[in-house]
């Protein structure tokens, strides 16, 4: 079936409706509307400073740790607003993971690392995290590497190694949605390379959205992606959002045309 | 471990999607010669009708290899081979123009009495069909060995035409009444000598994915 086709018939698992934030009076973000469907991976791309990471943020709601951050609009996950005063913040966030630039395992073992969320959420029994450490690292396809160093320390491992671990801690809580803020940069090609093939595997079964300044990784990846950029007063705003081919094929906007080929940076 | 796979796997089903447009234009030969020889006008109308799919399904190819150049950034081999399935879909194309182009002298000949019994430009048809169902194999499985042989069977296709030319341009010395409907002929078996002439050229972009380089497998004499 044709990739766009199936994206239209895909449910919207998030939503922004003319987003902004502020820190304090500065606007960092101006006007964002955008929706992302279920088991897609959204990139979100543009120059140093344009709002990228801070939009991702706006989905599990990390800006709020920033003081004096104000959000205007409306942000939905599965239809529900996020920023409602009855949302609980612990449940958006097991719902919603995030997997940051560098590579940050807890100084525990590999096996710790994995069933800290697990056990934070009620699951107490060791049999049943032993069951969930397992399928967590099976799921990044870890397993097989760690599975006899899982009383070691993570730390041990490699970078590229420690990022999986990374992504098998956010899937241990069973999230719907995972957030890759630059997850990639800090490591070398080939385990960029795994990475990226892993995304595509979890995307039949989770809704990702990246931010990542290698629009290469973007071209490769992602489904649908979208371009930011800083206005003159530095709030970033959304220039152009569609399928990923389209962008990097035949963008409809000439300031995106300029980004992806270098025009300007 | 293919590190790749989701593009490889894409690679792999432009090359499928390459192999069901061969399917489609070498069908579109065949019957166009099977309208000729029965004075078939439905059918030939019907060719020259499916001509404008065989043409959607080349830009729809030339589409995806467009995307997947700019979003999975191929080099080397992978790249090669993209550039010759862009290639391989306009030679394809042609091909298609020609079944149309023959199907198109059949509607112009209508129901003419027929000049003589057709054998060598059937012969023609069935050697180009079994040349360009060869020469996308050796596309398929990368093999510039075979397809250097394919390319040269080029040879025989001109041999048939020179045949059906000479004995033509006969008929046409004994007798100029028989110079519309020969002349006609002529420019079917013309086109099925440029159908050889375009899988050559396959056969020559299937070489140059192995090698990286373009040779020439055999100058046409035309």
């Amino acid at each position: 079936m044709d990739d766009t086709i199936l994206q239209s018939r895909q449910r919207v698992k998030l939503e922004t409706e003319a987003v902004s934030l502020y820190y304090g009076s500065f606007q960092a973000l101006r006007n964002v509307t955008l929706d992302i469907r279920e088991c897609t991976i959204t990139s979100i791309i543009g120059p140093s400073g344009c709002g990228k990471s801070t939009l991702l943020r706006i989905f599990n709601r990390m800006n709020d740790m920033i003081p004096g951050v104000r959000v205007e609009g409306i942000v939905k996950l599965d239809g529900a607003s996020i920023y409602d005063k009855n949302m609980d913040v612990v449940t958006l966030r097991k719902r919603v993971g995030m997997v940051f630039q560098k590579p940050n395992p807890f100084p525990m073992t590999v096996y710790d690392n994995i069933a800290f969320g697990p056990r934070r959420h009620g699951h107490i029994r060791e049999s049943e995290l032993a069951v969930i450490v397992e399928r967590s690292l099976r799921q990044v396809a870890l397993w097989d590497e760690v599975k006899d160093k899982l009383r070691q320390s993570a730390l041990d491992l490699s970078m590229g190694q420690q990022q999986l671990l990374c992504i098998a801690r956010a899937l241990a809580v069973e999230p719907e949605v995972i957030l890759m803020d630059e997850s990639c940069s800090a490591l070398d090609p080939e385990s960029t390379l795994k990475i990226e093939e892993l995304m595509r595997d979890l995307a039949h079964t989770y809704t990702i959205i990246i931010v990542t300044h290698n629009m290469e990784q973007a071209a490769r990846v992602s489904d649908m992606a979208a371009f930011m950029m800083m206005e003159p007063d530095k709030a970033g705003v959304l220039v152009e959002y569609a399928p990923t081919a389209q962008i990097f094929s035949n963008p409809k906007d000439k300031r995106t045309e300029d980004y992806i080929t270098g025009r300007f940076g | 471990m293919e590190i790749r796979s989701t593009f490889h796997k894409k690679l792999r089903e432009m090359q499928d999607e390459v192999l069901i447009m061969g399917d489609m234009v070498s069908k579109a030969i065949l019957l166009s010669i099977t309208a000729l020889e029965n004075r078939d006008i439905d059918l030939a109308q019907q060719i020259v009708t499916d001509d404008q799919k065989t043409n959607r399904v080349r830009f729809e190819i030339e589409e995806k290899s467009i995307q997947l150049i700019a979003t999975q950034q191929p080099i080397a081999n992978d790249l090669r081979i993209i550039v010759a399935v862009l290639n391989i879909i306009t030679e394809l194309e042609r091909i298609g123009d020609y079944a149309a182009g023959i199907a198109k002298i059949t509607i112009m000949i209508g129901d003419e009495p027929p000049l003589k019994p057709l054998v060598d430009i059937p012969r023609m048809a069935e050697q180009i069909v079994s040349m360009l169902h060869r020469s996308l194999a050796a596309f398929i499985n990368h093999d510039s060995e075979a397809a250097r042989k394919i390319g040269a069977e080029d040879d025989i296709v001109d041999d048939i035409y020179d045949q059906v030319f000479n004995e033509l341009l006969s008929l046409m010395i004994e007798d100029p009444k028989t110079v519309t409907r020969a002349t006609r002929l002529i420019w079917v078996a013309h086109d099925l000598e440029r159908c050889a002439d375009r899988i050559t050229n396959i056969c020559e972009r299937v070489v140059y994915v192995e090698t990286g380089k373009m040779e020439e497998i055999e100058a046409s004499n035309y």
